[in-house]
């Protein structure tokens, strides 16, 4: 007799990009990444929204300009800020990495297995290091020398 | 399981499986056992242990018990890994949760369904390619590859098709459709082979819209494969090598020239010859 089979969805979707195991650094910095990435682009669609606003007269323009100076658009500048920094130092570590540059040559698998992720890893180290600089500073203009 | 064991010190580790069965299609839930774990014990021998002594319906995959067959693969304790390949008191003394490998579909219990995963693997021609097919087929010698060619590739032809790599890969997670790290380690595999020419072949299979772009090094199928093929280094060097050609800043490999066999086999005077054999035809 033929059993009608059901095979069940496994796929973790989304979730996968965030839970989904212990694994290396690079991972993670894949999801936010992708995160930052999204961010930017949002922020990038308020801004054509923000700066179009003046087509609906003066009125509207200071009113949404008064709207932006509030602490909490000034917070979610400076968040794009964030954003920007590491992506953009991950996406240069990215552009390196992903050109097959800085991580060696094939080798001979003998155990324990070394991988071309962890000969990379210094560059990973670098980029955060120097987006960290980037923040550190961004927010001391931001909220102290700035104004 | 022999009886000695039972006489060596053991732990009791709690394996937390879970259950699916695909003829009644109820939801997938967790089953409890209590395990005696000796020191040395692989997961797959718990599982053995548990088929033979507690729960005859248990259903899983494996063959080789010795890390060669890839058909173990399962998520344990939130990690892809084999079941033979690690033993329970590494990963934990007191529980371990075993669960089928995601990304597949669950055909029954822990056996997932690696169906697709073969196609995928199946699409990039993994076979060596050569534009002489009359001396592929009726070959008057050997290809030539020195040591050093062979260390270009003999990494990623060490692949025993476990799927590790997939489930570890959060492209896959919400992409099913990528290629994915195993079959595109295949792909580099036979492309960096010195006596291959198959590459402009693979090129529609590898670089389309679910190819090698969709690779964004998250690395993580290079952390979990057990057999040190390092998938993502593969996948980085597929991208730089079509990058690079399609720039003209890499020339086209040299072609591989065939060695013909000796025709007199000449002994080396200083080996001695091989004893008689002592048994029969
Ligand atoms: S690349 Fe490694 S993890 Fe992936 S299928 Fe092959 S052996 Fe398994
Ligand atoms: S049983 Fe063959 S790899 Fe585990």
């Amino acid at each position: 007799m033929k059993v009608e089979r059901l095979h069940r969805k496994n796929n973790l979707g989304l979730a996968g990009w965030i839970r989904g195991g212990r694994y290396g650094l690079e991972r993670y910095a894949y999801t936010l990444h992708r995160i930052t990435g999204l961010g930017i682009l949002l922020y990038f669609l308020l801004h054509i929204f923000a700066t179009s606003s003046r087509i609906w007269g003066p009125e509207f323009w200071e009113k949404t300009m008064d709207l932006f100076e509030k602490p909490v658009f000034k917070f979610g500048e400076y968040l794009v800020f964030v954003a920007f920094a590491y992506h953009a130092l991950n996406g240069i570590r990215l552009f390196i990495t992903e050109l097959g540059f800085g991580m060696g040559k094939p080798q001979r698998p003998v155990i324990p297995y070394k991988n071309a992720v962890r000969r990379q890893r210094p560059l990973l180290i670098v980029a955060m290091i120097i987006a960290f600089v980037l923040i550190v500073f961004g927010g001391l203009d931001f909220y102290l020398l700035g104004n | 399981m022999n009886e000695n064991n039972s006489t060596k010190n053991t732990t009791t580790v709690i394996f937390e499986i879970l259950r699916y069965n695909p003829e009644t299609g109820e939801k997938p839930k967790m089953q409890e056992y209590n395990v005696q774990v000796y020191k040395g014990m692989t997961v797959l021998d718990g599982l053995n242990w548990i088929k033979e002594n507690l729960d005859p319906s248990l259903v899983w995959r494996s063959s080789c018990r010795m890390g060669v067959c890839g058909s173990c693969g399962m998520f344990i304790n939130g990690y892809p890994r084999l079941a033979c390949n690690n033993q329970i008191l590494k990963i934990s003394n007191k529980k371990l949760q075993i669960k089928p490998l995601p990304n597949f579909d669950i055909i029954r219990d822990l056996v997932p369904d690696l169906e697709g995963f073969f196609q995928k693997h199946k699409s990039v021609k993994p076979y060596l390619i050569r534009k002489d097919i009359q001396e592929q087929n009726l070959p008057t010698g050997e290809y030539f590859q020195s040591p050093d060619e062979l260390t270009n590739y003999i990494q990623f032809a060490y692949c025993i098709k476990c799927g590790l790599c997939l489930s570890a890969c959060p492209t896959v997670a919400t992409d099913e459709r990528f290629t994915g790290p195993q079959a595109l380690a295949q792909a580099w595999r036979y492309n960096s082979d010195s006596r291959d020419e198959g590459s402009d072949e693979r090129i529609k299979a590898v670089h389309d819209e679910i190819g090698a772009s969709r690779c964004h090094f998250a690395g993580a199928c290079s952390d979990v494969c057990p057999k040190g093929v390092d998938p993502s280094f593969a996948i980085q060097l597929l991208k730089q090598d079509f990058f690079l050609k399609t720039l003209k800043l890499r020339k086209d490999e040299k072609e591989t020239h065939v060695i013909p066999t000796a025709k007199k086999y000449v002994p080396n005077p200083k080996i001695p010859e091989a004893p008689k054999p002592t048994v029969k035809k």
